[in-house]
């Protein structure tokens, strides 16, 4: 028998939840140490403007302070470098730990106090009086890119960088057009709001000098590094650690100022440091994301097929380029076109500083824009045309016959190739599980009744499995317990349970007798942590390679014990067995007799992403007097290639779809004209509840593995997200009889007033 | 996150309660429920000097029929209001109105009076007191008097009531029961706050609306009796036409208010269809 009831394919229930389940969980804010120092960040109140003077001394006079630093107080250390996606010249526009010169956002540290307690930091940090000298704040992406630092340098500008790729005869294509359409949308800024908001914790040894930083997520082994490079330590002497993680969704996990801070102290102050971020500071100090404008024009031929595709797109990045260097961008430019042929394209991304929350990678990133963007465009051009958007859609995606499709551009330093996809069949299979033509004439029934409901479907590719490199290791202990070690980070996601479950699929034993370590430097010393849908691809495969690694390392230690010629014994069910002499011996067995227990590695490498693919449909029904959208229906088709456990797939599959229709309908960071941010508490940033979320339905295939990895696999992280926008938009429109109408996320009630305002006076 | 300093005091009477309002002035803040002021008070947008916690003073929780009235004391707590409290119309109404006021957990801990003395614009139980004609009786070691809910609201998060004045009590006269109620909110999601939202109690007879008594919320910065639309009403067909102009006139009876999530406009016409709905439903 090949695969136990744990292998891959089935859906266990998950190796982590018991401590989360009954409440043993341990968070960052769970982490304390006796004698540790809160530390409490002071921000700027005003978006823009030059530092004159930081008074500290009324919270240096408080009680419990033990120390104020501003900027002056850390010289010596840089500010954060880019972790991902480095373009020349972006450089001088990352952040600083504290704010220098300037302040360039509402909620920018300016400054830290450090407390015996969070109350008194508290009362400490209302006492810093920040002299501010206000200049304009630069809140339109879209105008003229001006002076970064005014007066004081004036070659950095608001666009950093712009970024061009492309390929083939744009101009030609143009010129050979049926018809050319163009159309403008815009993308609001909205992120990842994770239940647990950030935390740091930095704890220093002073036997062995490490310093300890818990409350660490995502990217571990990276942060490690890079923030040993800003300290001016020894790599050796910083560990960081995991605990549980209560989202990341790709904003968590990258090194903020405040992780460097905490470091930073608790080596000057020696004693422990603490700092746990409060929602408001939330909503405005970590990542916010998307944000983007697309000005596109397709050139078509009369079935709607595109033969050129010319994009310019503005992303606002708001007042700092952070770890993600251009990555949202560069992302952005090479997917567009996703699923579809398009044999000439070109696109600018430009790059746009503005006095806002700096921007990260939120889930999808640049493929929720995109995919909004692009899939907008088709509808318009099926509108163009007086085509069925579905059939415009059908005649450009890539036949099967094409993969692997090679786009002739790179994304993240990767060329972009297509591994596998079948999606004209993934489409076919959307509609008939909708039973699409009686689903549209219920549609059309009910409103010809009155009822403004209506259907959008959108098509789109996801990327997965971002390399370069993966370590693990699988041991076999004395006493038969299998710890399998990885370098990867759990953010919720199920890391252990679907290493387990890969694992499990090659030694053929209970995933109960197995523990799986991430997010753990001091553990392993290759890692490159959760984000990008990559763990159950890249640390998936290196935990296959090492399972079977160790089990030929097992397998010649059992043809010993069994007095045998090991190529010639048989494994099923965690055991060799000697086909002739019917003796056998299980893997416990041989750890007993194996000394300090057996390890097998494996180090998984790829140059390559690989690229899921799926299709959204929404159904969504509008109240036209009070312009409030319900959606009914949502749908997630999408082929992961293999599921190494579905329960888990569909979790993820379904919680993105939600928070992509919270990016569609609700989710908004607002800025008045000063620059103030409007959204910093859960009133006025809005997450969809239980109340606003609809049943999501799942239609997992695996139709299309990936040749790229040995488990066949792609990711699952993100796919549920990406056509959320793209697909309700549409549904709005057919809703309201109103092609085109929908051309901005959010889909507010306020903004969908003013769109059928404005459309019943023209 | 974490609130200023403040002193505190939890005492379980009222006349002790009064004497801390006295002695503090408006400095002292009391503390029912809670959950506004706990917030408002973490993010320190307030910062009172002392707290006088109310919620073991005794006296105060009770809810009783009594004198042609529903008596709600200080330490009501909304989800009383669950299942109606009393027989007819108003029990009915009430238990309707409840299920907007925010969310399950914050309805078993907030009071009916705490909502009236914070004044959110917003607030259903605003909205209700002038509707319906509340008497609101407050106490001060100087005296005790009775304040109409048309006299109480004097704009956001702003009463009639002195620094050392404490809710004790608050008066609905009951619904007969040739009244029937109605009620329309509109808000981004369950439990938010309305961006407009109306309460509608008529009395029809053979089709015909012979009293009618009509209000809006969170449109502006108090709820707004619109005696006028009432007065259009009565005498009227309770037919939908006559509710959809009500709507519209309603509609033109105020300036609405804007922010982030409605401007003036759009709150007009939101106005326009919760006043012909809340209409709709008492009528049917």
């Amino acid at each position: 028998m090949h695969g136990t009831s744990y292998s891959i394919g089935r859906s266990p229930k998950r190796l982590e939840d018991h401590p989360l389940l009954t409440g043993a969980g341990r968070f960052a804010a769970d982490i304390a140490f006796p004698g540790q120092v809160t530390m409490r960040v002071v921000r700027s109140p005003i978006a823009f403007g030059r530092i004159l003077d930081i008074d500290t001394r009324a919270a240096l006079d408080c009680p419990g302070v033990l120390a104020v630093w501003t900027a002056a107080d850390l010289t010596e250390l840089p500010p954060i470098d880019f972790r991902m996606t480095r373009v020349d010249g972006l450089e001088p526009y990352r952040q600083p730990v504290l704010a220098r010169d300037f302040v360039r956002y509402v909620g920018e540290p300016v400054a830290v106090v450090f407390a015996e307690d969070a109350y008194a930091a508290e009362d400490a940090a209302d006492l810093v009086f920040c002299e501010i000298d206000d200049l304009a704040p630069r809140l339109d992406p879209l105008d003229e890119p001006g002076a970064f630092a005014p007066g004081k340098d004036a070659g950095l500008r608001t666009e950093p960088a712009v970024l061009r790729k492309g390929y083939g005869d744009v101009e030609a294509a143009f010129a050979a057009a049926h018809a050319v359409v163009e159309l403008d949308v815009a993308i609001g800024r909205h992120s990842g709001v994770p239940m647990e908001t950030r935390g740091a914790v930095a704890i220093l040894d002073p036997d062995t000098d490490i310093l300890t930083l818990h409350g660490a997520a995502k990217v571990v082994h990276y942060n490690r590094d890079a923030i040993a490079r800003m300290l001016g330590r020894e790599p050796d002497l910083l560990q960081l650690s995991e605990s549980h993680v209560g989202g990341g969704f790709g904003i968590r996990g990258e090194i903020y100022p405040e992780d460097v801070l905490v470091c930073a102290a608790a080596l000057r102050l020696r004693r422990p440091v603490r700092w746990i971020e409060d929602r408001r500071e939330h909503l405005m100090a970590a990542n916010h994301s998307r944000d983007q404008r697309h000005r596109m024009r397709a050139a078509v031929d009369a079935r709607g097929f595109i033969l050129g595709l010319d994009v310019c797109f503005f992303t606002d990045q708001g007042a700092y380029i952070r770890t993600h260097g251009a990555t949202v961008s560069d992302l952005a430019a090479a997917l567009l076109p996703g699923p579809y042929i398009v044999p000439a394209y070109r696109v600018e991304g430009r790059i746009r500083l503005t006095n806002k929350t700096p921007c990260g990678t939120y889930r999808a990133p640049g493929r929720y824009e995109t995919t909004f963007a692009r899939e907008r465009l088709i509808d318009a051009i099926a509108r163009r045309l007086g085509l069925d958007p579905v059939a415009v859609r059908r005649v450009n995606l890539i036949p099967e016959t094409s993969m692997p499709f090679d786009r002739g551009i790179d994304a993240l330093g990767t060329h972009v190739v297509y591994d596998s996809g079948k999606y004209r069949d993934l489409l076919d299979r959307t509609l008939d599980h909708l039973g699409y033509p009686a689903l549209k004439a219920d549609l059309a029934a009910r409103r010809a009744g009155g009822e403004a409901v209506g259907l959008g479907l959108a098509v789109f590719v996801e990327k997965s499995g971002l390399g370069p490199r993966d370590l693990a290791r699988v041991n076999l202990g004395p006493d038969g317990a299998i710890r399998i070690v990885t370098g990867a980070c759990s953010i919720g996601q199920g890391v252990e349970t679907a290493m387990a479950q890969i694992c499990a699929e090659t030694l053929q034993v209970p995933i109960a007798r197995m523990a799986v370590i991430h997010g753990q430097t001091r553990e392993i010393p290759i890692g490159f942590g959760a984000f990008a849908s990559r763990v159950t691809v890249m640390t998936g495969s290196a935990v296959k390679l090492a399972s079977e690694d160790l089990l030929g390392r097992a397998r010649v230690v059992a043809g010993r014990l069994l007095q045998a010629e090991p190529a010639l014994l048989t494994y099923r069910d965690g055991a060799f067995h000697h086909s002739e002499t019917a003796a056998s011996v299980d893997l416990a067995g041989i750890a007993a007799q194996s000394g300090e227990g057996l390890t097998g590695e494996g180090l998984f490498e790829t140059s390559h992403m690989n690229y899921p693919y799926g299709v959204h449909v929404a159904q969504v029904r509008i109240d036209r007097e009070t312009c409030g959208v319900t959606v009914e229906r949502y749908l997630v088709a999408y082929d992961i290639g293999r599921a190494v456990n579905p329960m888990l797939v569909e979790g993820q599959i379904v919680g993105a779809a939600v928070q992509g229709i919270g990016g569609a309908l609700l989710e908004e960071f607002v800025y008045d004209a000063d620059g103030q941010p409007l959204a910093t508490s859960f009133a006025d940033y809005l997450m969809p509840t239980s109340r606003e979320a609809p049943p999501i339905e799942v239609l997992l295939r695996e139709d299309a593995p990936s040749p790229l990895n040995p488990l066949g696999v792609k990711g699952a992280g993100e796919g549920g997200l990406t056509a959320a926008g793209a697909a309700i938009a549409s549904a709005v429109d057919d809703a309201l009889g109103h092609p085109g109408l929908v051309t901005r996320l959010p889909i507010t009630p306020l903004a969908l007033h003013e769109a059928l305002t404005a459309s019943a006076k023209r | 996150m974490k609130p200023a300093a403040f002193d505190y005091h939890r005492p379980t009477d009222v006349v002790a309660a009064l004497a801390l309002l006295d002695a503090h002035g408006a400095d002292g803040k009391v503390l029912a429920g809670g959950q506004s002021l706990v917030a408002a008070m973490n993010f320190r947008l307030a910062r009172p000097g002392v707290l006088i916690d109310v919620n073991r003073i005794a006296e105060l929780d009770y809810l009783r029929v009594e004198g042609g009235h529903l008596r709600v004391g200080a330490l009501t707590r909304h989800a009383a209001f669950h299942r109606p409290v009393v027989d007819g119309p108003l029990g009915t109404l009430l238990s309707r109105v409840v299920e907007h006021v925010a969310h399950y957990p914050i309805r078993q801990r907030g009071t009916f009076a705490g909502s009236l003395a914070h004044a959110d614009p917003a607030s259903e139980w605003c909205l209700t007191a002038t509707v319906l004609d509340a008497e609101i009786s407050v106490r001060s070691l100087r005296g005790a008097r009775s304040i109409p809910a048309s006299a109480f609201f004097k704009g956001t998060f702003t009463t009639a009531l002195e620094p050392d004045e404490l809710i004790t009590e608050i008066r609905l006269p009951l619904l007969d029961a040739g009244w029937r109620g109605g009620f329309s909110e509109f808000s981004r999601r369950a439990g938010d706050f309305a961006l407009a939202m109306a309460l509608a109690v008529l009395r029809v007879e053979s089709g015909v609306i012979r009293a009618a008594r009509l209000g809006i919320g969170g449109v502006a910065d108090r709820a707004i009796r619109l005696h006028a639309v009432e007065a259009a009403l009565v005498g009227r067909e309770a037919t939908e036409s006559i509710f959809r102009a009500a709507g519209a006139e309603a509609s033109r009876a105020v300036e609405p208010s804007a922010d982030i999530h409605a401007s003036s406009e759009y709150r007009r016409d939101l106005i326009a269809a919760m006043v012909a709905r809340a209409l709709a439903e008492a009528a049917a």
